[in-house]
Order: structure tokens, then sequence, then C-alpha cells
């Protein structure tokens, strides 16, 4: 089968700044794709460049074989329908409650009555475990709660990608392995295939089909693959460094 | 949608099969389950229910939602429901779906409050708004207190730059308004001093007006609107991203750092551009009498300084000072107070600017009635 999302020679940056070039990997279809990294190596701006808010500098980004950048805007618009995003920080609209907020795609992209959306609306927030908080404002929930119904907007319109930002940072191990379960459940229902940029390595080795490793100092990616695999036969001393949160392989030492 | 994507059957006499078909898309609609109720309540004998989906095209949530209303159903009815014949991952998302049941207590209950309690929770709601004006008024004072003892910790450069914002970043709408309002003024006066052959006096009319009222309040109500809304939502920002939190913690007073530079700032600077829009008003006003009563600089500033006194003008400068701390008071207290959020800090800021108006016109009506009774 085709991959779902083809990253090709990728280069970003930020004015004259270069964050990251020369990325090339495939996201495959259902893959829980993990894009990991030390901090301020681009893993938030690459999401970015792939859900279409940053045009890439050079390179190409295809879902399923549709150039995301090199289409007229509506277009894009259209490809970004069936995509969904959580954000780091939720980014919940504050004037507006949460059922309004999971409630807000459905009213916009499709025919339904107010009475079905609000249904629906209803249904993705006791799929994450919000039931009953359909009235409540983003300011009167907790963060974990805030992440959930973040979650419960991003699957609103049954999207064919997930997108994640950090989506368990600052949360506890408890919570943050909740909404792993949940990530994990709703990828194997929905058949969608989900791309999270996260440092958590414990999410990483649990959910993680598949990866991509950006480097901070030569900036650019150093591999892709399942991170299992990546932890067992990866020789680049930076991408076990990382995984084995600083510490250095046994039989290394010997070495050193 | 031509063809039904839900049929029922009856199996056995006990048993009611739901044959679900076809595709199933959120933007075909959703499917109400009142059909299968109606098919329950014609045969009381049901107690299986069974869904069966070998004709099922695409799915997606509206499927999930159809199947988790039947389920609530068959629970009410207490009857059996079998979902073992659907695709995995619909049974999986129903299960998701009911997994974390509705706590009690958490729904909030729309109870409409009548008119006596909206009337008294509104009055609450001013008078602690009251106290705490009055309290952060307090807190002011004593910052400035602890200024002249030399222990307020606040950053020069920070009072550098409030200064610039509130002085001569200012100059450009100051300079607009204050000319089209001495214009104003000596264009209303031409129309009726014209018609009694008094021209001369448009120059009083404008020195009094500017001197006494105008200048003043005309830059204060531009500063309400363009440092005093900055001073808000700055203020509330900053509360938003805990930074208030941080220097409370750091054992300084956001009082001391945050609000006084600001306030002295824009203390220092009212009353020169008071000054300034004096100037440019009396401008205003010459170059209509000017160029439409035949009047000269000469005659227009002679007028003007035979017949209005020094003290409206110093009258002037006392409110533009008062005004300066109103303008402060209110931008940096709805900062302070702001709510934790976009719409919060947006609200503030449009309070800052409502208050602060208010704030200017109660007083100089004040002054007007107080200068009044004493005949000054």
């Amino acid at each position: 089968m085709k991959a779902h999302i083809r990253v090709r020679d990728l280069t970003m940056t930020y004015g004259d700044k270069l964050i990251q070039q020369n990325l090339s990997f495939d996201v495959n279809h259902n893959d829980i794709f993990i894009i990991m990294g030390g901090s301020g190596c681009g893993k938030s701006t690459l999401l970015k460049h792939m859900i279409g808010l940053y045009q890439p500098s050079e390179g190409e980004i295809f879902v399923d074989d549709n150039s995301l950048w090199h289409v007229a805007a509506q277009q894009r618009q259209q490809m970004m329908q069936h995509f969904g995003v959580s954000y780091q920080a939720g980014a919940l609209v504050s004037s507006l409650t949460l059922l309004e907020n999971v409630g807000m795609p459905l009213e916009l992209y499709t025919k339904l009555l107010p009475k079905e959306v609000e249904e629906l609306a209803r249904l993705k927030l006791s799929m994450v475990g919000l039931a009953g908080f359909g009235d409540y404002y983003p300011s009167e929930i907790s963060g974990g709660m805030l992440k959930r119904a973040a979650l419960a907007r991003a699957i609103a319109l049954d999207p064919d990608i997930l997108f994640f930002d950090e989506p368990s940072a600052g949360l506890d191990p408890i919570s943050a392995r909740l909404l792993d379960d949940l990530i994990l459940e709703l990828s194997a229902s929905m058949k969608a295939t989900i791309v999270i940029v996260t440092h958590e390595l414990a999410s990483i080795f649990a959910i993680g089909t598949n990866s991509v490793f950006l480097d901070v100092d030569t900036k650019t990616m150093l591999t892709t693959g399942n991170p299992n695999e990546l932890l067992k036969s990866c020789d680049d001393e930076r991408v076990q460094l990382f995984l084995r949160r600083g510490e250095v392989r046994k039989g290394d030492v010997a070495n050193v | 949608m031509a063809e039904e994507v839900v049929t029922f059957h009856r199996q056995s006499k006990n048993t009611l099969r739901v044959l679900i078909k076809g595709d199933w898309n959120i933007s075909f609609g959703l499917q109400n389950p009142s059909r299968f109720l109606a098919h329950l309540k014609s045969n009381p004998e049901t107690s299986h229910v069974e869904l069966n989906a070998s004709q099922l095209g695409r799915w997606d949530s509206s499927l999930v939602s159809y199947v988790v209303a039947l389920n609530a159903l068959v629970r009410e009815h207490q009857l059996a429901l079998n979902l073992s014949q659907l695709p995995e991952g619909i049974v999986r998302l129903v299960a998701l779906a009911e997994a974390v049941p509705e706590r009690v207590g958490v729904a909030k209950r729309g109870i409409k409050p009548d008119l006596v309690e909206t009337v008294g929770q509104y009055a609450i709601n001013l008078y602690s708004q009251f106290m705490a004006f009055v309290t952060f008024f307090g807190e002011a004072i004593l910052s400035i207190g602890r200024m002249f003892k030399g222990k307020a910790v606040f950053r020069r450069q920070d009072f550098g730059i409030f200064l610039q914002d509130a002085g001569p970043a200012s100059l450009g709408i100051v300079t607009i308004i204050s000319v089209l309002m001495g214009m104003i003024l000596a264009f209303v006066g031409a129309v009726q001093l014209e018609k009694f052959g008094a021209s001369i006096y448009v120059a009083s009319l404008v020195g009094l007006a500017m001197a006494r009222e105008m200048a003043a309040m005309m830059t204060a109500i531009i500063m309400s609107g363009r440092t005093g809304a900055a001073y808000a939502a700055q203020l509330g920002s900053m509360q938003v991203n805990e930074e208030v939190d941080a220097l409370k913690t750091m054992g300084v007073s956001p009082v001391d750092f945050l609000v006084l530079p600001r306030m002295l700032a824009l203390v220092l600077m009212m009353p020169l551009l008071t000054v300034y829009a004096n100037l440019m008003g009396i401008l205003g006003g010459a170059l209509v009498s000017i160029t439409m009563l035949d009047l000269t600089w000469s005659m227009y500033i002679e007028q003007m300084i035979a017949t209005v006194p020094l003290k409206h003008f110093l009258i002037g400068l006392f409110k533009s000072l008062i005004f300066g701390i109103l303008v402060a008071l209110s931008g940096c207290y709805m900062g302070m107070n702001s709510g934790r959020s976009a719409s919060a800090v947006g609200q503030a800021t449009t309070n800052a600017v409502v208050l602060g108006i208010v704030l200017i016109i109660v007083f100089d009506s004040i002054v007007t009635i107080v200068t009044t009774v004493l005949g000054v």
C-alpha cells in the first residue's frame, strides 16, 4: 500500500534562520507516527508544515499523492478538512463552551441540523470521557480535561489523519497513560493515521509504530522507523542517547 | 437518501433484528431512533435486539451515534442487545463513548434566576467591584509612599519606555484632535458672534474653552483609549501568562513593579500633553479666525490675553493631573483584575476605557460644580 503522507526533501526556515533541511520520510496508513528530537529542534514546526499552516521553503509534502502546497489555497483548505489537529495547550476557543467548541467544525463543514450537531458533539465528548461537561467553558476545567476536549474537537469530523502536538505534556503519568490509551483506541477503531509530536519516552515506545528523529545540531533527520526497533538496532549514538534518556548503551561502556 | 439504511426484521417472537446497511456519513444527517422505538412498542414481547451490519458500506460517527442511541433505548426497556455482528471498530467506539458515564452533579443546571435575585446579584457584584477598586487605589497610594521612601522596586528602563509611550509617541494624535477641536470651537463661535458683530470674541471663546475644559478633557479621553487600554491589555496578558504570580513569588509587589511606573509616567505626561493641546487648540482657532473672520494674529492673541485669565489655564492643568491618575488607575485596575483567557483580556480592555472615560467626565462635572459654587 502506498504511504499516506510522503515528505520529500523538506527544508523549513523562519526568515533566514534554518530550522531543518533534507527531511524525507513516509507516514503509512494507520501508523502512529512519532516526531521526536530534543527541545528546539523543530518538531512542532514540522507538524505545522504537515498540517498546511506553514509553507515549506523547499521540498514537498504529499497527502494521498496530492501535493499539499502546489495547489490552490482552496484545495488545500479542502485537504485540511480531513485533518484533525490537537494543539499543545488545547487551543479551544475561550468564549465558547466545550459543546460549542466541538460542534464548531460540524457546523462549518456539514449540513447537519443544530440538534444533530449537538448530539454528535455530546457523543465526541463522551468518547473522551467528558460526558456532562458540555456546558463548561475551557477556563473552568483542568489541563487534562482541556487536552481531552481538544481531542474531541480534533475527531469531530472523523478525520483521516490526526495530528497531536505534545498531547501528554504537562499531564500526570496516569492521565498521560489514559490519553495514550485513548489515542490507541481511536486509531484502531477509526482507522485513522496519527502523527504525534512528543518527547515522552514512555509514549514513544508504548504507542509508536513509526517515527522520525530530528537533530538540533546537524539540522536534519538522523533516522526514521519503528522506535522499538531503533532502540535495538540504530547505530547512531545521538538517537540511542535520546531513547535511553541520556544513558549509554551497556555494550558501549567498554569502549568509552 | 433514496434507500433505507436501517430495516427492521422480526427473527422470532421475542427477537428484533436491526439490519444496518449502505454508507453512513455525517453529511447525510443523523438517523433518528424513533422507528426503532415504534417497533419495540408494537411488540411488547421483544426481549432481544440483534444488530447486523453484513451489508454495511463505509461508516463514520453517524453510525456510532445511532448505535449509542439504540443502546440507551434498549437499556431503558431492559432488553438484551447483541452487537457481536457489528464491525469491531464500531463496538469499540460505542464502548468508549459509554466507558465514562456522566458523573452525578457535574452537568450545569440551567435554573433561571428571578428578578430579585438578578438585581441582588448585580448589587453585590457592583459593591464588591467598588471595594476592589478602592482597595487597589489604596495600594497604589501606599506604593507611591514606598517610592518616596526609596523602597519601591521597579526598573528604570521600563519607566523610560512608559514615559516615551505616554508622551512623545502620543503627540501626533493629540495634535490632530486639538487643532480640529480649536477649529470647531471657532466655527461654532463665529457663526453666532458674527451676527452681533462681535467676532473678536471668538478668541476669548476658544481660549477659555480650551484652557479650562477641552484641552484637558480631550487629551484625557485620547489617553484613555490609547494608553489606558494598552495598560489593561498588557497587565491582562501578564495575568494570563502567570507573570504577575511569578513577580509575587519573587517577593516583588506587582503594584510597585507594574502599576507604579505606568501611573507615574501618565501623571507626568498628562499635564505636558495638556499644555501642548492648549497651544494646538489656540492655533486651530486662530486659523479659522484669520481666514474666515479677517482677524489678525496680533488681534487674536491680544484679545485672548486680555479676556482669559491664567487661573482657567491652571484649573485645566490641575484637572489633567487628576485625569492622568484616573486613566492609569482604571487601566491598571482592569488589567490586574482580568480573567485568564483571551476574551477576558478583551473585556478588561473595554472596561478600562469605559471606566476611564466615565471617571473623567464625572470628575470634570464635580470640578465644574465646585468651582461655580465657589465662584472661581
